[in-house]
């Protein structure tokens, strides 16, 4: 039985196992390679979502779960707090490698549009699950306080 | 990792003599030499272009840089792109990044004689070359304007993406690049003084960040997608070196989208048309596995072996004086064992190959670190030649030294699953061979497990006046095709460097290796020796000072007068962390300094402990002496990412085996640095006219021994067993 989602504002409608994680209905399904795969066992955040605005992490939600939910991805966040966050990694240059940063963009984005104000506290609290490995964890905490700024002014 | 091959492995290039010819400095010649208009995709030349292999500048007035080297974090395509369009003076925004094929004889590193990239070089080696690029591109644009201009060459300004004459002409290179391509090319062109520099030593920011905030879709190897591309996941032995016995795939087959079950020569293949499928699948598989081969032994008993080795005498990796006698004259010695887990790089984005083979011809998609060596690689599994083997080498999600294979087993098993495939009868297909993280963190290639067993004495005044020092640990070299160049005598260069090219004054110094056996594969892991030798280093020169009643920095400089960078960076360092002021309550500070890949980093860390006993890294100051500094910003960065790549392998990073087989497998266990445990980094770039060195690796070595230093600092101990979460302290 097909299911049934939105996804950055599309309809689809899905026919896979209902076991298979949102992570590779995205990826395969549907060819939108910009949440990446990182552990699949929801410890490093490359692949996070946003469900009804909540961040998620793809690898460890399935498809069965999902009908009648609205997904938003990398490509398609947007608002205040996704444009200042965008904004901010760009001005401090933030990825290296990148690939783990749709998932820290979207966690920030999350984190945002929650709290406009962080502590280092929140954000610690916040991106604790988005791993890293090129240890951009210094320029990713001071774009979070730029992207606020912004969001201010 | 890899400047080691500078020199020797010239000889296994394949045109040896063009690779001493450019490292002779004949920059100039070069793109005369190298100029094949239209010989590749790289330089395809269409009306109203001036396409070069380096530079390709097209109509609409883009300036694509071609990139000879991977790009996987380090940002070497923006690095080699600041040097072209900074002698061209071109400007940021018209300025594109485009990765080169393979092709060695084109766009080898000069310092390895073999298209590829490690050991923090590709600045180094490109330096001249790129700049040499650009130079010659605006030559050509110039001759072009003053030939349709009718005004002498001399008299036309060049800047900020634009061509101009005093007569109030004006043109964009977009617009000369037709013109240009007619020009014949300059015997040598003019490169500017430092004083003319614009974006050298200045600021252009990564060319990579835009696409990288949008979720860079379709640019990573992983997400390499083509028609009729099926999906392939291995399952590879439990134990090192073992085999398949028996494959009972039945059930696999049964999952829908499975297309084949293929038995290779070290593991067995799942083909789905889905990757989720073939994860699914795999699972399902029943293989028993022949171990006659394989390393059945813990991790504890390689380390005990380890440990017996550095208790004996060794091969001997360096000698200066008489260690011995300088010891038996010391006022105190010290003496002292260290250990050093095996470490797995774990780059955010694992392993992945897309191969597309037809039986005559291979061609694959991947972030290719060794491209030469990728091709001759294949070449053999497939029976063709390796100028039938095309490398497009997409942008990585890092690799810290996972992505340079000596053995490019990531391109061998890919090419044997095209080869199974193909053998069995089918229509060639394009096969993307995935590997989960499980498969990354259980697949070997680690930072070797290393022990240390070290003795050094000092005199009544604090001089050191014997050193003698052994490490025993698996060769990364030996057996791999760089072992003819690279080790000398059994001794693999990798395996003490830190130690023996040591630039602390000693009386005398003696340094020896062992070469452990065993089946588990070791790799380069970013700053490879130096990611174990710094730290026995640096914290026996903490314990000598304290044993010699003076302070860590004073001590350094006492011993560092015949190392004036060295010196340089730890006095900055040093200064910029307040060094002499006091600390805050429950503050504790540790120094290391250590030069690797031609850069010298110090690094002040600043700790403190959490309730449960924990150590914080609070801040860590660190300063860098990487010769001119191309890209600043980048190169902090570099120091950045590089201290949070050593303090996570510190505080708790290690693979472990019991009888052979991996006890991590995932994130879960393999605990990673996390934004909670990285400290404030404040980075100090010392301005320099010296040649360009490395910034990718030289940031990891000082961090672990500073923060070592820092812990001794409060606990008068030094932790000689990593990583700290062993301890306790993490
Ligand atoms: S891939 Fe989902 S959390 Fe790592
Ligand atoms: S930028 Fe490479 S993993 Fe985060």
């Amino acid at each position: 039985m097909p299911v049934n989602l939105t996804i950055n504002g599309v309809s689809h409608s899905i026919d896979a196992d209902p076991d298979t994680p949102l992570l590779w209905v995205l990826r395969d399904e549907l060819n939108m390679t910009g949440t990446k795969f990182g552990c699949g066992i929801a410890q490093c955040g490359a692949c996070t979502v946003h469900l009804d605005g909540m961040p998620i992490r793809s690898c460890q939600t399935f498809l069965s779960d999902l009908d009648g939910a609205s997904i938003t991805t990398i490509e398609g966040v947007d608002g205040k707090a996704a444009e200042a966050v965008r904004a901010a990694w760009q001005e401090l240059d933030v990825p290296q490698c990148g690939y783990c940063q749709s998932g820290q963009i979207m966690a920030a984005t999350a984190l945002l549009s929650e709290t406009p104000k962080p502590s280092d506290d929140d954000i610690d609290a916040a991106m604790d699950g988005n791993v890293c490995r090129c240890a951009t964890y210094a320029r990713i905490r001071a774009a979070i306080h730029l992207a606020a700024e912004k969001m201010e002014g | 990792m890899l400047h080691h091959l500078m020199k020797p492995i010239a000889n296994a290039a394949p045109s040896r003599r063009s690779f001493l010819k450019l490292s002779a400095g004949a920059a100039g010649g070069l793109l005369i030499g190298l100029r094949l208009p239209g010989a590749s995709g790289a330089a395809m030349a269409a009306e109203g272009e001036l396409a070069q292999p380096f530079v390709h500048i097209r109509a609409d007035n883009t300036v694509t840089v071609i990139v000879k080297h991977l790009d996987k974090g380090q940002g070497a395509a923006t690095g080699l792109a600041t040097l072209v369009a900074d002698e061209l003076d071109a400007t940021h925004e018209q300025v594109r990044v485009e990765f080169a094929p393979a092709d060695a004889e084109r766009y080898k590193n000069l310092f390895f004689g073999v298209q590829g990239t490690g050991g923090s070089t590709a600045i180094a080696n490109s330096f001249q070359q790129y700049r040499t690029a650009g130079a010659t591109a605006k030559a050509m644009l110039v001759a072009a304007a003053a030939k349709a201009w009718g005004v002498p060459a001399a008299e036309i300004a060049v800047s900020k993406g634009e061509l101009s004459h005093a007569s109030g002409r004006k043109a964009s290179f977009g617009e000369m690049a037709g013109l240009a391509a007619a020009e014949s090319l300059p015997e040598s062109p003019r490169l500017k003084t430092p004083e003319e520099w614009v974006f050298i030593g200045k600021s252009f920011p990564r060319l990579d960040t835009k696409m990288k905030t949008v979720g860079a879709p379709g640019v990573y190897g992983i997400d390499h997608k083509a028609e009729n591309m099926l999906v392939a996941v291995v399952a590879h032995p439990p134990k090192f070196g073992a085999k398949p016995k028996t494959v009972d795939a039945a059930a696999a087959r049964e999952v829908p989208g499975v297309v084949d079950v293929l038995t290779l020569p070290a593991g067995v293949a799942v083909l789905a048309d889905k990757t989720w499928p073939a994860i699914r699948a795999r699972e399902l598989l029943e293989i028993t596995w022949d171990e006659t081969e394989a390393e059945t032994r813990g991790s504890e008993e390689m380390l005990a072996e380890l440990q017996a080795m550095a208790a004996r005498p060794g091969l001997k990796a360096h000698v200066h004086g008489d260690a011995e006698a300088g010891l038996a004259g010391a006022a105190t010695v010290i003496e002292a064992e260290y250990s050093f887990p095996f470490l797995a790089h774990a780059p955010m984005e694992p392993l992945d190959v897309t191969i597309l083979f037809d039986g005559g011809t291979a061609e694959f998609w991947t972030g290719s670190q060794l491209q030469t060596v990728d091709q001759n690689v294949a070449a053999a599994v497939l029976g063709i030649t390796p100028d039938k083997v095309a490398i497009n080498t997409l942008w990585a999600g890092g690799s810290f030294g996972r992505r340079a294979q000596p053995d490019s087993h990531p391109i061998d098993e890919a090419a044997h699953i095209a080869k199974a495939w193909a053998g069995a009868g089918n229509t060639p297909r394009p096969i993307k061979v995935v590997w989960t993280r499980e498969d990354d963190i259980k697949g070997g290639y680690y930072r070797p497990m290393v022990a240390h067993k070290v003795r050094a004495g000092i005199d009544a005044e604090g001089n050191i006046t014997g050193w003698q020092h052994r490490v025993a640990s698996k060769s990364i070299l030996i057996g791999s095709p760089f072992e003819a160049f690279l080790v000398k005598d059994g001794v693999d260069e990798t395996t003490a460097e830190g130690i023996t090219d040591m630039t602390y004054a000693a009386g005398a110094i003696d340094v020896e290796v062992h070469n452990a056996q065993t089946a588990v594969p070791v790799l380069w892991w970013r700053s490879v020796g130096h990611t174990h030798t710094a730290y026995v280093v640096e914290t026996m020169i903490d314990r000598l000072a304290k044993a010699a009643g003076k302070d860590p920095v004073a001590f350094r400089e006492g011993l560092l007068k015949d190392d004036p960078r060295k010196l340089g960076v730890l006095r900055l360092a040093a200064e910029k962390a307040g060094w002499n002021d006091p600390l805050p309550e429950g503050r504790h500070r540790g120094v290391a300094v250590h030069k690797s890949f031609n850069t010298y980093v110090a690094e002040v860390a600043e700790i403190s402990f959490r309730d449960d006993g924990t150590v914080k890294v609070e801040k860590v100051t660190c300063a860098v002496d990487c010769g001119v500094p191309v890209n600043p910003d980048n190169i902090r960065a570099q120091m950045e990412g590089g201290i949070g790549y050593g303090l996570g392998a510190i505080l708790r990073n290690e693979i472990t085996m019991t009888d052979g087989e991996v006890d991590q497998s995932n994130f879960d266990a393999y605990l990673p640095l996390r934004i909670s445990d990285m400290p404030q980094i404040e980075v100090h770039v010392v301005p320099s006219t010296e040649a360009p060195t490395g910034a990718g690796e030289p940031g990891t070595p000082p961090i672990g021994p500073a923060v070592a230093n820092a812990i001794a600092a409060a606990k008068g101990e030094w932790i000689t067993a990593l990583p700290l979460s062993k301890q306790g302290l993490a």
